[in-house]
């Protein structure tokens, strides 16, 4: 325990001085920054927080997560070779990249909501629930990011593996259900589109923050599963439920291969 | 002491290490060499528990390696290729290490101070040359006062002025009692610190023995002919 | 003005106060209470005259169905309570000219047959129902084929669970020039309920968690809406085949269901809709079959779908509303559009101004594709906002395939209405 903070401590040391999560951070204030002054409805700029949440942070995470990795092939081989065990290193090293994104998102997207708290009548549980769909993407798609390069020995591969399933999660994932249940129109898919829903960290976490937001328009189907699911907090325990799952599987299958790998 | 049974390391279908029996004795200084390929690096980072074996098992100071992680406190590692997050300080490398093992009275720091590495010690290790991250890479194996020191081409990217500081440190080192492993792919310039060479080929030791009996036995008057007439023999 | 004039205008002055006061004197007050000349209410009212007033002392009264002939007043002091013991009609007036307050009715029968009510009017004009309390009446206030009655400050509930088992809280029937005014109702079918009404004014009142509609008006022609509330009603309000109506100022809340709308309008024609404001409700307003509504001054704020439009709704105008945070602005199932959309608030619009004339240069596209996707398609909701649906809508607003071409707003505001 003790070496794993000392482990986190300086990977967020190194990280918190690294250009990319600077900027990273610099873009999250900006980009809700410009949202507060160029909108004048605070539900536009809740969409448009929701969009870079579902978007950016999964691409963000599993590159960034992919190269940090990459790049610190020798330094693991270091670190190895001192008397720490592989789980603990792997643990912190996936913390240490975790944490200080998660905290770039939060810092950046929060400071000029805080500015702006007297515009805002409103949506605040929307916010929050942004923000844990901010942070779930984070570190659900960094132990995707670690399971990849744990996998891959070739960097051009892991890569391309990364940004594959970025999109594979963000947008073809989805064109697929909407395809079959256009397909199955005739057929009760309520439940089946939820299941499929339930099975993408992004679907995920877009469910928890619409939600919120949507509420008024998922109530507007007379289906009794979405009437249950959406009208109760069912679905947003479900949906919570299952993004931890997102987060915990890749990562310990992670750890495993971690533990196992030859460096 | 470190002792190697039946050893084998295979990637695939390659096979780096195949059945390998080999003995280093505690307190020896041992040169590990063979060509490009020959199992070199694999061996080392078996014995760090960094490669896990095919078969066959290693006993370090006869306690047998099963992913423990304990028995590297006795070890002091230089690899290859020297990186730290591009963002410490050399400072923080330091104080890292530090951290990472339990408190020791004294820290050897004797090459932090004969690589002259004070001065950079509130750089950051992404703006300091090859040479210099090599430097903090040595000194730090050697800060522990391990018993075991393994170098895996510790000279390469080393000026003449701190390779030679080196070679003096692991010949100073080594007469205090502690085991030496190391390699190099300059056969010339390791020659004098050699006292017994392993000479790895294919994945097999091909010759386990004192300097004094390999040139002996080839009729060549130093290790790197010696070598060279090993392997043109072999390839005839 | 001449002396003997003067005089001639002070005697009819003096005449005429007289003459009020000696009718004045005339009625009586009739007392009921336990300590008081009648306990019952039905034995003073039989002892009742034309203009007479029974004053009911607060208490606990339960005498079957009390029918009014005479044109009296009956007023309650606290709050008397006049119980149908879950059985019978509480009160019948089949008389003109009568008057009702402060009474609480309780338990008015619930019935398969006849429809019970607190208070029915039968066939009378002139009546006023002001400031009582119904609760768990079957129905509430009934009036059948009655003119120029006034029902205003009620307080009328009742814990409905089922449609089958609740009556309405107002119900008119076959009735003319009836003010419905500062009523609160909640837990009834539906709040106020008008079949065959002519020329009526519903103003003030607040309509909330009925089991059906809130308010809900068929073949009802020239009435009017304005200023009332209506909140969580298990479907809205509906309105049914009925012409100049005039709905204004009025408030529709969290409306949530499939079957529910903030307004409901089927074969509505020739009326008005005006500065009425829609808020977090599953639809807004539903139009079917709807011709010359004009719809101005409106706020859709965070409605799932703003405006459905069906496909047999024509020559309806939408004009200066706000639309604000609906996660869809209009959506319907044609791909044509005879409707037409001019100068409205759209929080959506990502347009600009560069003549600064408060007008976006590049007109909005309100239907999206997603919306046309989803009215045909429910379940693929579960997909609403992800990327690829974002994808999609922004490939429809290029090349528009499914949505209706000319369903766009050439004038759409860059600021929203105040």
């Amino acid at each position: 325990m003790k070496i794993l903070l000392k482990i986190i401590k300086y990977q967020l040391h190194d990280l918190s001085r690294s250009k990319w999560i600077i900027i990273y951070t610099t873009f999250f204030f900006l980009l809700s920054y410009s949202l507060f002054t160029f909108n004048k409805d605070f539900s536009r700029v809740l969409i448009s927080l929701m969009n870079v949440v579902l978007i950016i942070i999964p691409l963000v995470s599993t590159i960034f997560g992919t190269i940090h990795y990459y790049n610190s092939k020798e330094y693991i081989v270091f670190m190895l070779s001192q008397p720490i065990k592989r789980s603990t290193l792997f643990f912190g090293l996936y913390i240490g990249l975790a944490l200080p994104l998660a905290l770039s998102f939060v810092v950046g997207t929060s400071i000029p909501i805080l500015f702006n708290l007297g515009n805002i009548h409103g949506g605040f549980d929307v916010l929050i629930f942004l923000f844990i769909a901010g942070f779930f993407q984070t570190i659900i798609f960094c132990s995707i990011a670690f399971l990849i390069a744990t996998l891959n020995e070739n960097k051009m591969l892991g890569l391309g593996l990364a940004t594959f399933s970025w999109l594979a999660f963000s947008a073809i994932y989805d064109a697929l259900i909407l395809f079959l249940l256009q397909i199955l129109q005739d057929y009760p898919i309520e439940k089946i589109s939820i299941i499929l829903s339930m099975l993408n960290p992004i679907d995920l976490a877009r469910l928890l923050v619409i939600l919120k937001l949507d509420i008024s328009a998922l109530m507007g189907y007379t289906g009794a599963v979405f009437q249950k699911f959406f009208g109760s907090s069912l679905g947003t325990i479900l949906s919570i439920l299952s993004l931890i799952v997102w987060a915990v599987i890749p990562f310990f299958i992670g750890i495993r291969n971690f533990s196992k790998k030859d460096f | 002491m470190i002792t190697l049974n039946n050893y084998s390391k295979q990637y695939g279908s390659l096979k780096a290490l195949s059945e390998i029996n080999l003995n280093i004795p505690s307190g020896s200084l041992t040169f590990l060499v063979g060509p490009n390929a020959s199992g070199k690096t694999t061996l080392i980072k078996s014995l760090l528990g960094l490669v896990k074996p095919t078969s066959g098992n290693i006993a370090v100071n006869g306690i047998t390696l099963n992913g423990d992680y304990e028995y590297r406190k006795e070890i002091g590692y230089v690899s290859q290729i020297a990186n730290f997050p591009d963002n410490l300080t050399v400072d923080e490398i330091f104080r890292m290490v530090k951290d990472l093992r339990e408190k020791q009275k004294n820290y050897d720091e004797e090459l932090v101070s004969g690589f002259q590495l004070e001065p950079a010690f509130n750089k950051r290790l992404k703006t300091l040359s090859g040479g210099t991250r090599q430097k903090v890479n040595v000194a730090v194996a050697f800060l522990f006062d391990p018993k075991i020191i393994i170098l895996d081409e510790p000279t390469a990217g080393l000026d003449p002025v701190a390779s030679s500081l080196l070679k003096d440190k692991i010949l100073k080192e080594n007469k205090k009692g502690k085991t030496i492993i190391f390699t190099s792919h300059i056969l010339s310039e390791m020659e004098e610190l050699a006292q017994n060479v392993v000479f790895l080929l294919e994945g097999k030791i091909f010759f386990n023995g004192t300097v004094k009996d390999l040139i002996n036995s080839t009729n060549r008057q130093n290790l790197e002919r010696a070598i060279a007439s090993i392997m043109n023999g072999v390839q005839k | 003005m001449s002396g003997s004039k003067k005089i001639a205008f002070a005697m009819f002055i003096f005449f005429f106060l007289v003459f009020i006061f000696l009718n004045q004197l005339s009625a009586k007050i009739l007392l009921v209470g336990a300590a008081q000349k009648y306990q019952r209410i039905k034995t003073a009212i039989a002892a009742a005259t034309k203009g007479d007033t029974v004053l009911v002392n607060s208490g606990y009264y339960s005498e079957g169905t009390i029918t009014l002939t005479k044109s009296i007043t009956i007023l309650g002091k606290d709050y008397p309570v006049i119980s149908g013991e879950g059985k019978t009609e509480i009160l019948l007036v089949k008389t003109d000219g009568v008057m009702i307050k402060g009474i609480t009715f309780s338990n008015a029968g619930l019935s398969f047959i006849h429809d019970n009510a607190a208070i029915k009017l039968d066939s009378v004009k002139n009546c006023v129902i002001e400031g009582n309390k119904f609760k768990n009446n079957f129905f509430g206030i009934y009036l059948a084929k009655s003119q120029h009655c006034q029902i205003m400050n009620n307080e009328i509930s009742s814990s409905s669970i089922r449609e089958t088992y609740s009556g309405n809280g107002i119900h008119l029937w076959y009735c003319r020039d009836i003010t419905i005014k500062d009523n609160h109702i909640r837990g009834h079918r539906d709040g106020i309920y008008l079949e065959f009404v002519r020329h009526s004014l519903i103003k003030n009142n607040i309509s909330e968690k009925n089991v059906r509609y809130g308010l809900h008006f068929m073949f009802s022609d020239s009435c009017s809406y304005s200023n009332n509330v209506f909140i969580k009603n298990g479907a809205g309000v509906a309105v049914m085949y009925t012409h100049y109506v005039t709905m204004t100022d009025n408030k529709f809340e969290q409306n949530w269901g499939g079957g529910a709308y903030g307004l409901l309008l089927k074969e509505i024609s020739n009326s008005r809709i005006e500065n009425n404001y829609f808020y977090k409700n599953s639809s807004g307003i539903y139009l079917e079959g709807c011709t010359r509504i004009k719809s101005a001054g409106n706020n859709f704020i965070e409605n799932g779908w703003a405006i459905r439009l069906m496909a047999n709704s024509m020559e309806n105008i939408f004009e200066r509303n706000n639309f604000i945070g609906n996660t869809f602005d209009i959506s319907t199932n044609s791909t044509k559009n005879y409707n037409t959309f001019n100068n409205n608030y759209w929080s959506e619009y990502k347009g600009y101004d560069l003549n600064k004339d408060g007008i976006g240069d590049i007109p909005y596209h309100p239907v999206k594709l997603f919306s046309v996707i989803t009215e045909r398609n429910r379940p693929t909701l579960i997909l609403l906002r992800s990327f690829f649906v974002e994808l999609l809508n922004i490939a429809e607003t290029i090349f528009p395939t499914l949505t209706p071409e000319t369903l766009i707003d050439k004038n759409p505001a860059m600021r929203k209405f105040l």
